[in-house]
């Protein structure tokens, strides 16, 4: 099995030859690499994922799989295989005949597809039910068959379109962590399409996030989270979102202003921040409590609408501007609907986002929010 | 004093207030199904331990006496002969045939759904106005199929007057009669079929054929089970055509039993030995339905 690269040039996808639904992507998923497509429904992530595929095709661009551009050759000359939503299961045939479908069709021989099949079915723990039919199996089973139809072919590549959102949330969770075991054990291109950002975030080495059409940016998940490019993508990684407002700077003061309460003060190296309108955005977890050490200008206090205890961390709303904004605090608070907070914000803590272009302009600075290197550990 | 505090007992009328409901919801198709069809064909299984009057009333009892005289008669053995050569020419043909083109009309193409139209037409057509439209096409002299004959330099045929030729040209007609109805079926459980299979099974490379052999037929198997069931019921029962295109005949070679039922019937005025024969046609019809379902359900995939 030789890995091979992925690469997208120019790629766009149109199926009224009018407007695009997909424009401009180019990205190179590198082998062995598990790259994730995330973005809202609609977003055109499954669309691009077939036409990786084969299964649609590709309106313009360069689909290159390893250096040969296959943008016309049909899906299983591509040499990868595809994990369905909803599994595509033969629901005639058994378990054992469904991983064997791809080995049958490529007539490898019956003592070879035995002993493949019985590998992937032990792996993914499905031995028992080899003689059973799809229907007789729990969700999770028919995926981990669909996996194991997936894996069985040895594809050096391979493609899940959003295969986990049938699932219930505590065997999501138990698979995002398998498949990315699977993925790193069998060290396979994987290609990952999903909805849901803390799949995303979990499992992915890189991931892409996608909006009506468009690449909003590419990268670790921990840099997107830390320096997202623009306020969508501040809003759709991290849960709860990053909280957005729109600021008006003011030279004089040197500030920028939220709302009557609250402004924020811009030191004069970043004077250039200060423009007639520009969206400023902060993480729930960075709005702190004010303390007694406080200065009253940095204070700002909130009524509280809607409180959330999860356990270990405490979620707050509260309305600026009209907008509801979250606070995320580690610990159980003892807080009301209704409570007077006062809250500071520090001006590290802040990412502005130009009002026109939508780019970053500002990205969060604190220290203690950064990925601590392995020194820390004694 | 007698002060028993009795167990509240429901009374029956009160408990059988769900029964009584349910009996008002079914009563309609109760009364239509008791005149139309439980009525007749009781009817029928007294009437064929009979001989009847011109009026149709039973005069004699002459318990199975019906029953042994058809069964030594050429005539009814020959109806036989010919119902099941019918059934054998249309039915298979006919559902390989919508096959065929459900497949064929199943493809995603523009336009397509003018052919699914074409193909799916002859089901809003009257047995008896595609009969008259098929006398004229058999015509010796003017019908078109002896005319593409006579440019081809090929002998003339008597369509419906050759009793060698007779049960096939009513086969022809029959087949296309149905075609319509078949096609229609088909397709819908083709397009119940979930595309992904394909789209997955065409990544592992599979070719059209095997895709067909291994995912379109079994998944449509429940589908075809249907029509195989339903042409089979039909082909036993055919007799529009047969009176419009041949009145039974060349030399009886295309009495179907339904046909020869109706003469009985009809124009010689035996309502005994009719009813025998519609009784016997019915044990055929379940017989052969019991034999489809007991060989054939073992080869269906249900979801």
């Amino acid at each position: 099995m030789s890995l091979k690269r992925v690469e997208l040039i120019d790629i766009s996808k149109s199926y009224d030859k009018q407007s695009n639904v997909i424009s401009n992507i180019n990205v190179t998923i590198e082998p062995g690499e598990f790259f994730v497509l995330v973005g809202p429904s609609g977003c055109g992530k499954s669309t691009m994922l077939r036409m990786i595929a084969g299964l649609e095709d590709i309106t313009g661009g360069t689909l290159k799989i390893g250096d040969t551009e296959v943008n016309d050759l049909p899906p299983s000359k591509r040499d990868l295989s595809m994990v369905f939503q909803n599994y595509a299961l033969y629901p005639h045939l058994t378990v054992e005949e469904n991983i064997q479908f791809g080995l049958h069709v490529k007539k490898i021989d019956k003592k070879e597809r035995a002993k493949r099949t019985s590998e992937v079915a032990a792996m993914l723990g499905l031995t028992e039910y080899l003689k059973r039919k799809p229907r007789e199996l729990s969700g999770g089973q028919r995926q981990r068959v669909a996996l194991a139809r997936a894996i069985v072919n040895e594809a050096p590549i391979c493609l899940m379109d959003e295969p986990l959102s049938n699932l219930d949330a505590k065997l999501r969770a138990h698979m995002r962590s398998e498949i990315r075991q699977i993925q790193r054990r069998l060290g396979i291109t994987m290609i990952y399409v999903t909805h849901d950002q803390i799949e995303a975030m979990t499992m992915g080495d890189r991931i892409m996030i996608l909006h009506e059409g468009s690449i909003q940016q590419i990268g670790k998940p921990i840099d997107i989270y830390n320096n997202p490019a623009n306020p969508f993508v501040a809003t759709f990684i991290g849960s709860p979102p990053m909280n957005l407002a729109s600021g008006v700077g003011d030279n004089l003061t040197s500030t920028i202003r939220l709302n009557d309460s609250i402004l924020i003060p811009v030191p004069t190296v970043d004077a250039h921040f200060l423009t007639e309108r520009v969206i400023v955005g902060i993480r729930p977890e960075h709005i702190k409590a004010a303390t007694k050490e406080t200065e009253e200008k940095d204070k700002f206090v909130v009524e509280v609408s809607n409180v959330e205890i999860l356990g270990n961390e405490t979620i707050f709303t509260f309305l600026l501007n009209e907008e509801s904004w979250q606070v995320k605090w580690s610990g159980q608070w003892q807080i009301e609907i209704g409570d007077k907070i006062p809250l500071m914000m520090n001006y590290e803590s802040f990412c502005f986002f130009n009002s026109e272009t939508k780019e970053i302009m500002k990205t969060p600075s604190d220290v203690e929010n950064h990925v601590f290197g392995k020194e820390v550990f004694v | 004093m007698m002060v028993v505090s009795k167990p509240k007992k429901i009374s029956y009328w009160k408990r059988s207030s769900n029964a009584r409901i349910a009996l008002l919801y079914l009563l309609p198709s109760i009364i239509l199904f008791s005149v139309f069809v439980f009525y007749p064909m009781f009817r029928t299984i007294y009437l064929s331990f009979f001989l009847t009057d011109q009026a149709g009333e039973a005069a004699i009892f002459v318990g199975l006496e019906n029953y042994t005289y058809l069964l030594e008669s050429d005539a009814f053995l020959n109806s036989i002969k010919a119902t099941f050569l019918f059934v054998l020419y249309t039915v298979p043909t006919g559902i390989i045939i919508a096959l065929i083109l459900a497949l064929l009309a199943n493809e995603k193409l523009r336009g397509i759904g003018i052919f699914r139209t074409i193909y799916a037409s002859t089901m809003g057509i009257s047995v008896a106005a595609s009969s008259v439209v098929w006398l004229f096409l058999f015509h010796p002299s003017v019908g078109m199929f002896n005319k593409l004959l006579n440019i081809f330099n090929l002998p003339q045929i008597e369509w419906l007057l050759d009793p060698t030729w007779a049960l096939f040209s009513v086969s022809l007609s029959t087949i296309w009669l149905n075609t319509g109805f078949s096609f229609l079926i088909i397709l819908g459980g083709l397009q119940n079929i979930d595309e992904h299979l394909y789209e997955s099974a065409r990544i592992d490379g599979a070719s059209y054929w095997y895709r067909l052999k291994r995912i379109t037929i079994p998944m449509l198997s429940p589908t075809l089970f249907f029509i195989i069931t339903i042409s089979l019921i039909n082909a036993f029962q055919t007799f529009g055509q047969i009176d419009i295109l041949t009145k039974g005949g060349p030399s009886q070679s295309t009495n179907l039993i339904v046909y020869s039922i109706y003469k009985e019937a009809f124009i010689n005025y035996q309502f005994g030995t009719a009813s025998a024969q519609a009784v016997f046609l019915f044990i055929c019809i379940l017989i052969v339905t019991i034999l489809q379902f007991k060989l054939g359900e073992k080869k269906v995939h249900y979801q």
